[in-house]
């Protein structure tokens, strides 16, 4: 059943935690729901959890109005961002805990829980531990442990806060992985919460960029990456570099290059542009509007390398990504001079008041593209 | 608690003063603390072993004991409750006056002891708020034993919630959450997840509790009347003892609390050893 | 539309306001109350009796000077229990609490015995000519008894958390060790000590059964305010037992007042840098 969130505000003090958030969260869709830290996202799972109420709004599942069913009867599974497993109980019985405490007509037998408990053990690969307790256990085996009993209860959802994040690198990759996979065996609606914007485009089906207790926007990884709908949501999403595009007699023009069309027709006089480093041209013939920019620096991180470029007519820095095995095929070295133009970039005209009016967003693509 | 070992060994010059000042500690500990303890067990047995078992036997003695530990037995688990329901209020959820409710809390522990038992005179005693109507139903509070209790219970309050509070403030209330989530109902969330993560918390309140309820002797003395056999705790009989110049008799039963005392002390702090990151550390409790 | 995610809220809270309006407000009601009987004059000439004076003035002014040697002695104390290991260091440290488990009366009469002209330490003193038992010198000992542990155990956790690193940058500045202590540790440490002396004054200041017997108890020159307030008790002068006792309540909380204030300034220049 597709869960409807309406309109929810939660204020805490002097902090507005949630402004006017709508979402729709499909049955059996993976959800993230990504953003710096304050931007609301995990309040707005704990609103789903039954741990927080929003000051304003309605949660509707089915039709049933979901706030007015208590936390213990949302059959919800929550994983929490520092676990908050029961430090006295091991493993087993940690696991356990949803099915011994139901009422005893809806309790399974001991048999049953012990199996159950078991088969899940086994899923998260830590079976044979389970007479441990907590503390004895690592970050990594103590997320998984928590995710067990989060799964005990059969819940309808599975709801989880940043909970990878206190893990190392190398762990955090396989669990992502494991937890995607383990989320197209369940066929559970799951919502993510996460500030690691990786994370979030490898794992969901759909992500929510929050920002200020607002969703700037809900699209697939592709979309939030290739169409984003907000400067903010460039700036958050990947590497961007940034730029001016000005009115001038001519048209639109940044410096030397020129996006050739005008789909505001005028009424704009400034624009923000954004551009991927991947998406920057580096050997513009001649003919094209490009910028005149010097290499100044190769870092090199394993297959990808990052060209440090400076336009001198704009006094701006550029970042361009290319493959490393791709260097000596180009003949690119630090202190030479390039043609640089986008391929394609994302610009949101300035309304005159310092903001973006960001419904006339414009995705420009280059026209006929050129080979790098 | 631990030591911090210095970054570096420290020269000789340095060595002397360590020592000097640690011998100074010693001394001042051993005068001020072991002595006197000593003097307890010292003169209990002054003048041999039987007289000292003789005069613990005394039917006094005994109805001092047997009265201790009634009042005790009353207070300490109503007292228990309490800290226990303070603690859940002032952790686990947000309100106003938080501030006011802590200080009201800690009050008894404040005040001196004669003053606790001065205000339950005035609210019970002849001439006290309800003295009139306690004395037409011929109901006797003050110089008899409900007195002892009260007042016991006053003195006694804060001890469990102070153990209680900074900790149940520390472990947060996410465990109680998760399980909420999980399923469980109130009772359950209480006595499967809060109790366990805090039982060794509540003992070391218990047994604070317990030193003080037994060992009062203020506010016990302002109510008590004093009445031996009847209204005489074990720390009052040690005082009428004393006063009748029967020193051997007021330090045996002196030697008795002391020994509570000692063992209320070693069981702490076992506790602490074992299970030091359970039980927060806070600031002293006291008679 | 805020409900509470945790249960028993009302219960808990329900339960704790009643208990505590019962056991503490109302009995402190009934003070409050009977003391206003006596009126201001009444207050005043109460207040103002030359016994009550010296009452007060042995109670609280031996209080202060007892919290003070306390701050020095706790001190001393606890920087040797946290800095230096020795053996029996844990017995030690677990002794400090034994003022705290003591029965009052228990110390009370240990304490006289002990500094009485023929006690151990009694008689080591009498030929300096210092008397201990049955004067104010002996109220001064019980009181510093008592408030011992206040300061050792409110000083522990300050000190073992304390970062080394601050130390070794005064010495490789150029301080001498006692420099470093007076001038970078010891402020760092001033808040809690004061912390641990109002505490100890608290307790100082109320204390009834450490000192009933080591003082001689005689009126304007050893008797302490808290003996004063149970003879009244007994002569039935309910009035007058309870404007001492508000009047007590009164100086205290003053002074207490006056330590919290010492301890904001004092926490302005000297963070705790832990």
């Amino acid at each position: 059943m597709t869960l409807e969130l309406s309109h929810l505000h939660r204020r805490f003090a002097e902090f507005q935690a949630l402004d006017d958030v709508s979402l729709r969260i499909a049955p059996g869709e993976f959800l993230a729901l990504l953003g710096p830290s304050g931007s609301g996202k995990t309040t707005l799972l704990r609103i789903l959890a039954g741990l927080d109420y929003p000051d304003r709004g309605s949660v509707h599942k089915g039709g049933t109005d979901f706030l007015a069913t208590p936390s213990r009867e949302r059959n919800i599974g929550m994983v929490f961002q520092h676990y908050a497993l029961f430090r006295h109980l091991t493993v087993t019985e940690n696991v356990a805990f949803g099915l011994r405490v139901r009422s005893w007509r809806k309790r399974p037998s001991r048999a049953v829980i012990r199996e159950r408990v078991e088969r899940l053990l086994k899923r998260v690969q830590l079976e044979g531990l389970g007479n441990r307790y907590p503390a004895q256990l690592s970050g990594g085996q103590r997320q998984r442990v928590a995710l067990a009993r989060a799964l005990a209860v059969e819940p309808d959802m599975l709801l989880l806060d940043e909970p990878f994040g206190a893990l190392d690198a190398q762990v955090r990759v396989t669990l992502r992985r494991w937890l995607r996979e383990l989320h197209e065996e369940l066929e559970l609606t799951t919502v993510f919460v996460t500030h690691d914007q990786e994370e979030a485009l490898e794992l969901a089906d759909r992500v929510a960029v929050m920002n200020n207790g607002r969703i700037e926007q809900v699209g697939s990884p592709e979309t939030i990456y290739q169409q984003p709908a907000t400067p903010f949501v460039c700036e958050f999403i990947g590497k961007v570099n940034r730029f001016t595009v000005r009115r001038t007699a001519a048209g639109l023009a940044a410096g030397s290059w020129v996006p050739d069309d005008d789909p505001w027709q005028g009424r704009f006089a400034e624009a923000i542009a954004y551009v991927r480093p991947e998406q920057l041209r580096l050997a513009v013939s001649p003919g094209q509007p490009a910028w005149e920019a010097r290499l100044r620096h190769i870092y090199l991180a394993g297959s990808v390398a990052h060209l440090d470029l400076y336009v001198a007519a704009l006094d701006l820095a550029l970042e361009a990504d290319v493959a490393s095995e791709d260097l000596s095929r180009l003949g690119l070295h630090a202190g030479m001079d390039l043609r640089v133009a986008p391929r394609s970039a994302v610009l949101f005209p300035l309304d005159g008041q310092g903001a973006t009016a960001n419904q006339e967003r414009w995705i420009w693509n280059a026209r006929s593209p050129v080979p790098a | 608690m631990s030591a911090h070992v210095p970054s570096r060994s420290p020269g000789w010059p340095r060595r002397l003063v360590h020592g000097v000042l640690i011998t100074l500690a010693l001394v001042f500990l051993v005068c001020f603390l072991v002595l006197p303890l000593l003097t307890v067990f010292v003169e209990a047995f002054r003048q041999g072993v039987a007289p000292y078992l003789a005069s613990i036997r005394q039917p006094e003695a005994w109805s001092a004991i047997r009265l201790t530990l009634l009042v005790a037995v009353i207070a300490v688990p109503l007292n228990v409750v309490f800290g226990v329901a303070a603690a859940w209020a002032m952790t686990r959820f947000q309100f106003r006056g938080k501030a006011l409710l802590g200080a009201l809390i800690d009050l008894p522990f404040s005040v001196s002891p004669v003053i606790s038992g001065l205000i339950y005179v005035l609210l019970f005693g002849t001439k006290g708020w309800f003295g009139p109507w306690l004395d037409a139903h011929g109901i006797k509070i003050i110089y008899a034993v409900p007195g002892l209790v009260l007042v016991t219970i006053f003195i006694t309050l804060p001890f469990v919630a102070r153990e209680l509070i900074p900790l149940m403030q520390t472990q947060g209330s996410e465990e109680e959450e998760a399980a909420r989530v999980l399923g469980a109902g109130g009772w359950q969330t209480f006595f499967r997840v809060t109790l366990p993560n805090i039982r060794w918390a509540l003992l070391s309140g218990v047994l604070l509790c317990n030193a003080r309820a037994m060992g009062e002797f203020g506010a016990v003395s302002a109510v008590s009347g004093h009445i031996r056999g009847l209204t005489t705790t074990m720390p009052l009989e040690v005082e009428m003892r004393y006063n009748e110049y029967d020193y051997v008799g007021a330090f045996a039963v002196a030697s008795l609390l002391a020994l509570l005392a000692l063992l209320t002390l070693a069981v702490k702090t076992l506790l602490e050893w074992r299970y030091g990151d359970e039980i927060a550390s806070h600031a002293p409790g006291g008679h | 539309m805020r409900r509470r995610v945790l249960p028993g809220f009302g219960l808990s809270l329900g339960y704790t306001l009643t208990y505590l309006s019962l056991i503490v407000l109302l009995p402190l009601a009934a003070l409050a109350w009977t003391a206003s009987g006596i009126g201001i004059e009444g207050l005043i000439r109460l207040l103002s009796g030359p016994r009550t004076l010296s009452a007060l003035r042995l109670s609280l002014g031996g209080a202060l000077v007892a919290a003070s040697i306390n701050v020095v002695i706790g001190l001393l104390v606890g920087w040797v229990l946290v800095r230096y290991r020795f053996p029996g260091r844990r017995l030690f440290d677990a002794l400090v609490d034994l003022p705290f488990a003591l029965p009052t009366a228990v110390a009370g009469i240990a304490l006289t015995t002990l500094y009485a002209p023929n006690g151990w330490l009694g008689s080591w003193l009498e030929p300096l000519g210092i008397k201990v038992a049955y004067t104010p010198l002996g109220v001064l000992v019980a009181m510093v008894f008592v408030g011992f542990p206040f300061v050792v155990r409110t000083l522990q956790p300050v000190l073992a958390s304390l970062e080394r690193d601050v130390e070794e940058a005064a010495e490789s500045l150029g301080a001498r060790r006692w420099q470093t202590f007076f001038r970078v540790i010891l402020p760092i440490l001033a808040p809690t000590l004061l912390t641990g002396f109002a505490l100890a004054l608290a307790r100082a200041a109320g204390e009834y059964g450490s000192v009933i017997f080591i003082a001689s108890n005689i009126p304007m020159r050893s008797e302490i305010a808290p003996l004063l307030i149970v003879q009244k008790l007994e002569q039935f002068d309910y009035a007058g037992a309870a404007a001492l006792g508000v009047a007590m309540l009164l100086l205290s909380f003053l002074l207490l007042v006056m330590v919290a204030l010492l301890q904001r300034w004092s926490h302005r220049w000297a963070e705790s840098g832990a």
